[in-house]
């Protein structure tokens, strides 16, 4: 059941991950990565973060890709003709690539091989409660930061995006 | 049937961290690459909310919130120059903003 669904879900994850970088238009992309998102929300509640999962839901499939969308129609962005990048690059790329790909497997394997399984609902330190707890008394100070951050960001996206006044 | 384990979880999180690198280095419309750096902070998420699951604590799920709240500020800011970009030179294309270029 639970191997089940984390194939299932995994599956569309990276399925739709993949389309999102090989679509040529950008609405394309936009919606295969709402699939990603609904699906990791699928996966993080597997993991029994449930607060993680509605977050996930809410603000990325809810605000972020309205976001996204509203820019793509705002600028009429059309497809994207395949441009071919610097021949270095390309040489280059693929075996860097691979070798970033070979360390972090073998990594994986090394460090995390005998790490027992995960079963739905059995993970008891992860509710909204602990995580408000913790959020509200070990991470107060970085939680004020993070407001700041927020209105720092509003501001400065506002002030980007205005018409210039003369 | 082989049950899943948080190795699991991490290879998904590699293949969704390897996907963005690649949407990021290929792609030239910068909406993309904005969507492309959106996979790569999911695939931090994932990491993080597994190891908080791994180690039975909500640590690493208040910290999936920083960073669910750091990619929703980038998107918005990075949406906001690139408005400001379109507005100046009419192009969301990457390589055709080559104003600093030598």
């Amino acid at each position: 059941m639970n191997t089940v669904f984390f194939l299932v879900f995994g599956l569309i994850v990276v399925v739709c991950a993949i389309n999102v970088v090989v679509q040529r238009h950008p609405i394309s992309s936009a919606i295969s990565l709402i699939g990603v998102m609904g699906s990791l929300a699928i996966i993080y509640l597997q993991l029994g973060a449930e607060f993680m999962a509605a977050a996930q839901i809410i603000v990325y499939t809810g605000a972020v890709m309205v976001l996204f969308i509203f820019v793509i129609m705002l600028l009429n962005a059309g497809s994207e003709e395949g441009g071919k990048g610097p021949l270095t690059v390309r040489l280059l790329g693929v075996p860097l690539l691979l070798v970033f790909l070979g360390l972090l497997s073998y990594l994986i394997q090394r460090l995390f091989s005998d790490t027992g399984p995960v079963r739905f609902g059995d993970f008891k330190g992860g509710s909204p409660a602990d995580v408000g707890r913790a959020l509200f008394s070990t991470y107060l100070l970085p939680f004020e930061i993070t407001s700041v951050l927020i209105l720092i960001a509003i501001l400065g996206a506002i002030v980007l995006a205005r018409k210039e006044l003369d | 049937m082989h049950p899943v384990t948080t190795a699991h979880y991490l290879w998904l999180s590699a293949a969704l961290l390897l996907i963005g690198t690649i949407g990021v280095l290929t792609r030239r419309n910068i909406v993309i690459i904005l969507m492309s750096i959106e996979l790569i902070l999911n695939a931090v998420t994932i990491n993080l909310i597994a190891f908080s699951k791994y180690l039975g604590q909500a640590h690493g799920q208040v910290f999936a919130i920083f960073v669910i709240t750091v990619a929703v500020a980038e998107a918005a800011v990075g949406l906001g120059i690139l408005i400001a970009l379109f507005r100046n030179k009419e192009t969301i294309l990457a390589d055709e903003v080559d104003l600093l270029k030598w």
